[in-house]
């Protein structure tokens, strides 16, 4: 008979007769657990939402998604202006964030430079994703704006301040734009060689095949990407209530002040004591889930149809 | 891999140990802890009055957070925190609100400056009544309008738009501010009114008195108003305004002890000046209070707090002129006194 190691020993110990760990069963239901806990906080928060907005719900029903009257002082609350300002800013964010970031997603996976070039530039692309969102806003503050204003001015004809719905939604599209490029990148990578390989093998230029085989292969993943990142955008709190100008109105121009959905919370949460007043604020931040799911829905079926399309 | 014997054992003592060692950490914390929230009006006084007082007493830990006079009435109204801090003293409605007598305590008084930030124009901007609140009705849109002219003929006034600046959260200096407005122009009493949050007809909004400041700072042909405390500090332009006798004051100690001058006070200690009278009074100046529960739940909590009141009350006002506050006038601090001996 072999000696037995001490580790197979230590081992033969252990196991059960079926081989299976008694920490197995233990492991299981954690996780099973886990998981189940992390919808059911989902659900828990989409609950607690909509339960407290139902007395705005009561008062305003529909009206609220087209009134854009917020006065605190006389009780009328209309989330209009949040809604049109959250969707504009992450519009705009994402106007800019997905050419940007899929060329550098395709950049970053075709070999225009050598790899050991590519490896730091696409790890300090990841790195704009861990700068915190307060971090931006100042960045925006202090050095984004100064910089921008003489082309804001001129773009508006003199009467832009240099905080608006522009200026959001540019600090938000830098900040999306690791999202985007990074997930576009593995998604890129993740295609099998072969495919580039064969493209080019009849006869396909380069861009012909980043742009008709390469990036079809990708479609799913890469609007998966854009979503993520338009995920971001909507919710981005405290980069956009220091840029954007916090004013509850409409804008008339792009460049000219507005308000998003969660600037207003941000601000006027801590302050907010009367029951109506609290209950809009917990409405439009449940429009905000309604918002994030209908994206979400919506990128769904895109994904199915190319999906469909392309079999 | 198969967790060796070793590595188990050695996992399970270190989570005994960590156990055990997290009360005796506890013990070592403060003796007491108090905990306030609210305005951003006398934020740097307090900061330096925690500080004083903790060097004095290192037993007592006394957090603040700057979140806004409307956030600090929420906070105390839902007992999150010890005590609260609001420039705007709560209304009847809000006081009734609440589950027990708050005492409203005004601990010093500070003035509201305008400042603005206007390339080749210096500290001292003359803005009479009718022009301040013209700017902030959107009526008066360009710095070098005829109105801000007719009371600075010596100064060069470019053709630039004026940024408006103004709070987003819930506020007292916005309290103080428009009240003011609306003590001199009909106009916006009627369109806008007075409150820690008003639908402002213009303005880009910022968070807190440091926003603002910080906004001005960084926006060419901006005005905001701010605690002076803070246009002095980051060395900011002020504008001088018209008071009710129509003499164009700055903002002082002084400024604001002559429009402190003469105010009764009444039991509940809630005053609001909108606009005092006498020749040297600074228009804009407001009290800032604390507000306590009259009875707190936790004993040695109350007792700390009214030690502290009536350090503040005595040897704290003698920080306030160094940071641009107004002490208390005598006659007020006793008032006051009175009240804080109530706490239980």
């Amino acid at each position: 008979m072999t000696q037995l190691t001490r580790k197979e020993e230590a081992s033969s110990e252990i196991f059960t007769q079926e081989g299976t760990l008694p920490a197995d069963p233990i492991f299981n239901n954690v996780v099973k657990v886990a998981g189940l806990a992390v919808i059911g906080v989902l659900i828990w928060m989409t609950l607690v939402v909509a339960g407290d907005s139902l007395p705005a719900i009561r008062q305003f029903g529909f009206g609220f998604l087209t009134d854009s009257n917020w006065d605190p002082n006389s009780d009328q609350f209309g989330g209009l202006s949040f809604v049109f300002g959250t969707v504009a800013t992450a519009l705009i964010a994402m106007a800019f964030a997905i050419p940007i970031g899929l060329g550098i997603a395709i950049f970053l996976t075709e070999d225009f430079l050598p790899e050991a070039v590519l490896t730091p530039i696409s790890f300090m692309v990841e790195l704009l994703a861990a700068i915190p969102s307060v971090v931006y806003g100042l960045w925006g503050i202090f050095v984004m704006i100064p910089i921008l204003r003489p082309l804001l001015q001129w773009l508006s004809g003199g009467s832009s301040s240099g905080y608006g719905l522009f200026t959001a939604g540019l600090l938000l599209s830098i900040m999306v734009l690791p999202t985007v490029a990074s997930i576009s990148r593995e998604v890129l990578k993740s295609i099998p060689r072969s495919l580039r390989n064969a493209s080019l093998a009849l006869g396909a230029t380069r861009w012909e095949t980043i742009f008709r085989v390469m990036i079809p292969a990708g479609t799913s993943g890469i609007v998966g990407a854009c979503v993520l990142g338009l995920g971001r955008a909507l919710g981005e709190t405290m980069a956009v209530t220091m840029v954007i100008g916090n004013a509850p109105e409409i804008p008339k121009s792009i460049f000219a002040p507005a308000y998003t959905i969660a600037a207003v919370l941000a601000n006027e949460f801590g302050e907010a004591s009367g029951e109506l007043h609290l209950s809009s604020l917990f409405f439009a931040g449940f429009l905000l889930f309604v918002i994030t799911l209908l994206v979400n829905i919506l990128a769904e079926i895109f994904v199915r149809r190319v999906s469909l399309e392309r079999q | 891999m198969q967790t060796q014997k070793w590595t188990r054992r050695a996992f399970a003592t270190l989570v005994a140990l960590i156990a055990i060692a997290s009360p005796i950490a506890l013990q070592a914390a403060n003796a007491l802890d108090l905990n306030g929230a609210g305005a951003t009006f006398p934020e740097p006084l307090y900061t330096k009055w925690f500080y004083e007082y903790n060097k004095k007493n290192p037993d007592v830990k006394i957090n603040y957070q700057a979140i806004g006079s409307g956030g600090g009435i929420n906070q105390i109204t839902k007992k999150t925190v010890d005590f609260g801090a609001s420039d705007a003293a709560m209304t009847d409605e809000e006081l009734a609100k609440a589950p027990g007598k708050i005492l409203m305590l005004p601990m010093t008084s500070g003035a509201v400056a305008v400042t603005y930030n206007v390339g080749g124009v210096p500290s001292g901007l003359k803005l009479d009544r009718e022009t301040l609140a013209g700017i902030y009705r959107g009526r008066i849109t360009k710095w070098n309008d005829p109105k801000i002219a007719k009371t600075n003929p010596d100064v060069k006034l470019p053709n630039q738009s004026i940024s408006v600046v103004r709070r987003a959260d819930g506020s007292g200096t916005t309290f103080i501010f428009t009240n003011h407005l609306s003590a001199i122009s009909p106009e916006w009493k009627r369109d806008v009114g007075s409150g820690k949050s008003v639908k402002w007809p213009v303005g880009l909004g910022a968070k807190g008195n440091d926003g603002v400041a910080a906004q001005v700072q960084q926006t060419p042909g901006s005005i905001g108003y701010i605690e002076s405390a803070y246009a002095s500090q980051n060395k900011l332009p002020i504008a001088t305004l018209q008071n009710l006798e129509g003499k164009f004051v700055a903002p002082s100690i002084e400024g604001v002890t002559a429009a402190l001058e003469g105010t009764k006070f009444p039991e509940n200690l809630r005053v609001f000046i909108a606009d005092p009278d006498g020749p040297k009074s600074y228009p804009i100046v407001g009290l800032t209070w604390l507000l306590v529960y009259e009875k707190m739940d936790d004993k040695a909590k109350a007792d700390g707090l009214k030690k502290f009141l009536d350090w503040a009350l005595t040897d704290g006002q003698k920080y306030a002129p160094p940071l641009e506050y107004a002490p208390l006038p005598a006659s007020l601090l006793k008032q006051v006194k009175q009240s804080v001996a109530q706490v239980q």
